[in-house]
């Protein structure tokens, strides 16, 4: 596997957040085998706490603060999407 | 909210005169006659000491212990008084006794200026003044008047004051469960058979509710704290409905762990305070009630809103809302109703008659429909 572990903050939107966030949800989701695009809120548990985990996890990595407008249920609800966000943050002048 | 200043005042002024909530005892020359690994036989209880600890046990003031001794005949010998079952987190051992308050304090989580400790030696009281100096000591010789004091006296005895120690000791079974559970979280939670319970607050519930708006700053809406008084006149109101939570689960229960304040506007819900207890965060109980509460207003036809007021501490109430699909509208969150998950698997939500909230769907009961006529 050759994702990118250790997520430079500087880093461009070619960083794949979604191995790193599966390890994080794992310890939340006990479901074998979801996948990138299953609705985590769906899935199984989501409580106050999992989900201000889950926003600090992703202030953590990237070194920022995500704004009110920015808790959106949309931005978190898959694997794949946390990562679109995490790189749309993470690259914000790209191109 | 100009009364409201006034009254908030008021309870905090109650409270700063700190009542004691934890009892810690010395055991040789305290709690019995003598010393323990200088006798033969078991050494008798001293005069009174068992009706203090029940009369305290009763009024919710929690006890422990700080002895310097070998643990495991200590904790035999408080078994063989039956008084084993009274203690909390016992501090047995040769450290020092402001280290064994201490430790106590921190796992019971409740402030030092709360406890009191009672010592035969006056050197022990000192050792732990000296590290804790708003502990309040006490000496063994007229201990039977300890219950009388002011200092010992509860404000309210609640419901859940009763229940404390209970409360307390099941939460450490809990925690033990927890840390042991190899796996993720959901999985652990689906072992526990959660129960939850929301009630239309009636007068025995106010003091509890007073107390969870007054302890509660991390999972507070708004921050803002409610006097008995207020809260009395919010239950007596037609346009407000002031809802209690209880959480149960394989272990007993959690007590009243959450409230809830929504004012009833014209097409309208408006939550105007929601907080929840810290013990409950990790149990998904704010998401379920949320979306009882947007199930219910959405079977209405009636807006959703909620006050919301940033505090240093209250960022993961924020997070619930906006996860609950909340989104700043003015000086409001609104919610649209749309995409409402179902409740989970995880947890049955309970709905007490009195409450007028259609739309969720309760258990099934198979067989005999409810409204068949006999």
């Amino acid at each position: 596997m050759n994702t990118v572990t250790n997520a430079n903050p500087i880093s461009n939107s070619s960083v794949d957040y979604r191995q790193d966030i599966r390890s994080f949800l794992e310890h939340f989701i006990g479901e074998e085998d979801f996948s990138d695009d299953d609705d985590i809120f769906e899935l199984g548990l989501v409580s106050s706490l999992m989900a201000m985990q889950l926003v600090l996890f992703v202030e953590k990595a990237l070194s920022i603060r995500v704004e009110s407008e920015d808790l959106n249920l949309d931005n978190f609800r898959s694997i794949a999407r946390i990562d679109a966000f995490m790189r749309d943050k993470a690259a914000p002048a790209h191109d | 909210m100009d009364d409201g200043a006034a009254n908030t005042l008021a309870v905090n002024d109650r409270i700063s005169k700190t009542r004691i909530k934890c009892v810690v005892w010395d055991l040789d020359n305290t709690i019995w006659d003598g010393v323990l690994l200088e006798s033969t036989t078991l050494p008798p209880l001293r005069p009174h000491v068992i009706d203090v600890i029940r009369a305290l046990d009763e009024r919710g003031i929690l006890q422990s212990v700080a002895s310097k001794n070998e643990p495991e005949p200590a904790l035999a010998a408080l078994a063989s008084h039956g008084l084993d079952q009274y203690f909390l987190y016992p501090q047995i051992g040769w450290n020092a006794k402001s280290q064994a308050v201490g430790t106590i304090a921190e796992r019971l989580n409740i402030g030092i200026d709360t406890f009191a400790f009672i010592d035969d030696q006056a050197f022990e009281r000192d050792e732990v003044l000296s590290v804790h100096p708003v502990v309040r000591t006490f000496t063994e010789a007229g201990l039977e008047r300890l219950p009388e004091l002011e200092d010992f006296i509860p404000l309210h005895v609640t419901e859940d004051s009763k229940n404390r120690r209970a409360m307390y000791q099941k939460e450490a079974l809990r925690s033990r469960a927890e840390e042991e559970f190899k796996g993720p979280q959901d999985a652990f939670l689906r072992t526990l058979d959660l129960k939850l319970k929301l009630k239309p607050a009636r007068e025995e519930d106010l003091y509890r509710a007073e107390e969870l708006t007054v302890r509660t700053n991390q999972l507070n809406t708004t921050g803002v704290t409610y006097s008995v008084e207020q809260l009395r006149d919010l239950i007596a109101s037609e346009h407000h409905q002031v809802i209690v939570a209880e959480l149960d689960d394989k272990y007993g229960s959690y007590g009243a762990i959450g409230l809830l304040l929504i004012s009833q506007q014209p097409g309208q819900w408006c939550i105007d305070l929601f907080l929840m207890s810290c013990r409950v965060m990790s149990r998904g109980v704010g998401g379920v009630i949320l979306t009882a509460l947007r199930t219910t207003c959405r079977s209405r036809q009636i807006k959703l809103a909620a006050q919301f007021r940033e505090t240093d501490r209250n960022r993961m109430m924020f997070v619930t809302y906006r996860f609950a699909g909340f989104k700043e509208e003015g000086d409001l969150l609104v919610n649209d109703l749309t995409k409402i998950p179902a409740l989970p698997d995880y947890m049955q939500l309970n709905l007490d008659p009195a409450m007028d909230w259609p739309g969720i769907n309760q258990p099934v009961v198979t067989g005999e429909s409810c409204d068949r006529q006999h």
